[in-house]
């Protein structure tokens, strides 16, 4: 089939401009005491940004592995439920279905999804070039900034701090176009901040699951 | 080797979720709740992680140069500006309070 140029542009803006945020994700596991090549393994097998992000920082902070996993699993649940969306719009099986499952992501997820009106091969494409553009550029960014981590020295003096956490506001600011999800967070991080005190470091983030249970469960 | 664990089980199991996935008739997830929570988890979570990297020191809550960053991430934000452009801004304005502080 022929390739639909208007997918292309856009699944290539989305895995430069998401991609090269890997960077971040490099600098961010070395600080957090990970080796640069276990760093790039995060990136290569797990291959879910916030999730990476979620198990090198409760580490970094001091939590356990069985916190750090938690917290990064359950924030990996939503690419299960991108895989139902995506599974039969792909119809695919065997390998390739090994696959789509790896580069099933929010990017390339939204990005298919957002080719609908242009018929199934530009949300096909928009998968596969969103996800694999992605895949690409965020391993490569990642052992960018895993090796080039070590000129930096101490993390703070470069504001590297802060970026995580910002990263992280950028992350949850996309969903904010619909204000139950604005809602959503500032009950989160204000349930947040007052267990932080009182329980182990990387439990106050998977603890916060139940805000939206709750939210989700009593909402009508 | 607490690291290792991590990269192994944060690998597999975020590999695993995607692949199972893939297998899951559409027709299992219709249940309105199931999909209202799996929606706000991943806003709880990433929110959670706003706070705990941005506004804690080991269980304490405090207000600290890294707070001045999510502070001007927060104004780009709002202006609109892209991710990349957010995130640099937000570690620029730390690390200039970290050196005045």
């Amino acid at each position: 089939m022929p390739l639909h140029r208007p997918t292309l542009r856009v699944a290539s803006s989305v895995a430069v401009t998401v991609g090269t945020y890997g960077v971040a994700f490099g600098a961010a596991g070395v600080a957090a005491g990970f080796s640069v090549w276990q760093t790039c393994l995060l990136s290569l097998i797990a291959f879910t940004g916030a999730s990476q992000f979620a198990a090198v920082s409760v580490i970094g902070a001091g939590g356990s592995a069985l916190s750090a996993v938690a917290a990064a699993s359950l924030l990996g649940v939503r690419n299960a439920l991108y895989g139902v969306q995506m599974a039969p719009r792909l119809g695919v099986s065997g390998w390739r279905r090994v696959l789509a499952a790896q580069l099933t992501i929010d990017e390339s997820t939204g990005v298919a999804l957002g080719q609908e009106g242009e018929g199934r091969h530009a949300v096909v494409q928009g998968f596969w070039l969103t996800g694999g553009g992605v895949y690409l550029f965020w391993n490569l960014a990642t052992l960018a900034g895993a090796s080039g981590a070590h000129l930096l020295g101490d993390p703070a003096r470069w504001g590297l701090d802060a970026a995580v956490p910002a990263a992280f506001l950028a992350l949850v600011w996309r969903r904010f176009a619909d204000r139950r999800l604005i809602g959503v967070a500032l009950a989160a991080m204000g349930f947040c901040a007052l267990i932080s005190p009182v329980v182990p470091a990387g439990l106050n983030i998977v603890a916060t699951t139940l805000v939206a249970v709750v939210a989700g469960w009593v909402e009508r | 080797m607490t690291r290792w664990w991590v990269v192994i089980l944060t690998g597999a199991t975020a590999f695993g979720l995607k692949y199972l996935g893939h297998l899951v008739p559409a027709r299992w997830l219709a249940n309105e709740r199931l999909r209202r929570i799996n929606e706000y988890v991943p806003v709880a979570l990433l929110s959670a992680l706003v706070v705990a990297e941005g506004l804690v020191d080991k269980t304490r809550v405090v207000i600290d140069h890294r707070a001045i960053g999510l502070g001007v991430a927060a104004v780009a934000l709002l202006a609109r500006a892209p991710f990349f452009v957010v995130v640099i801004l937000a570690a620029l304005a730390s690390a200039i309070a970290v050196h005045l502080g």
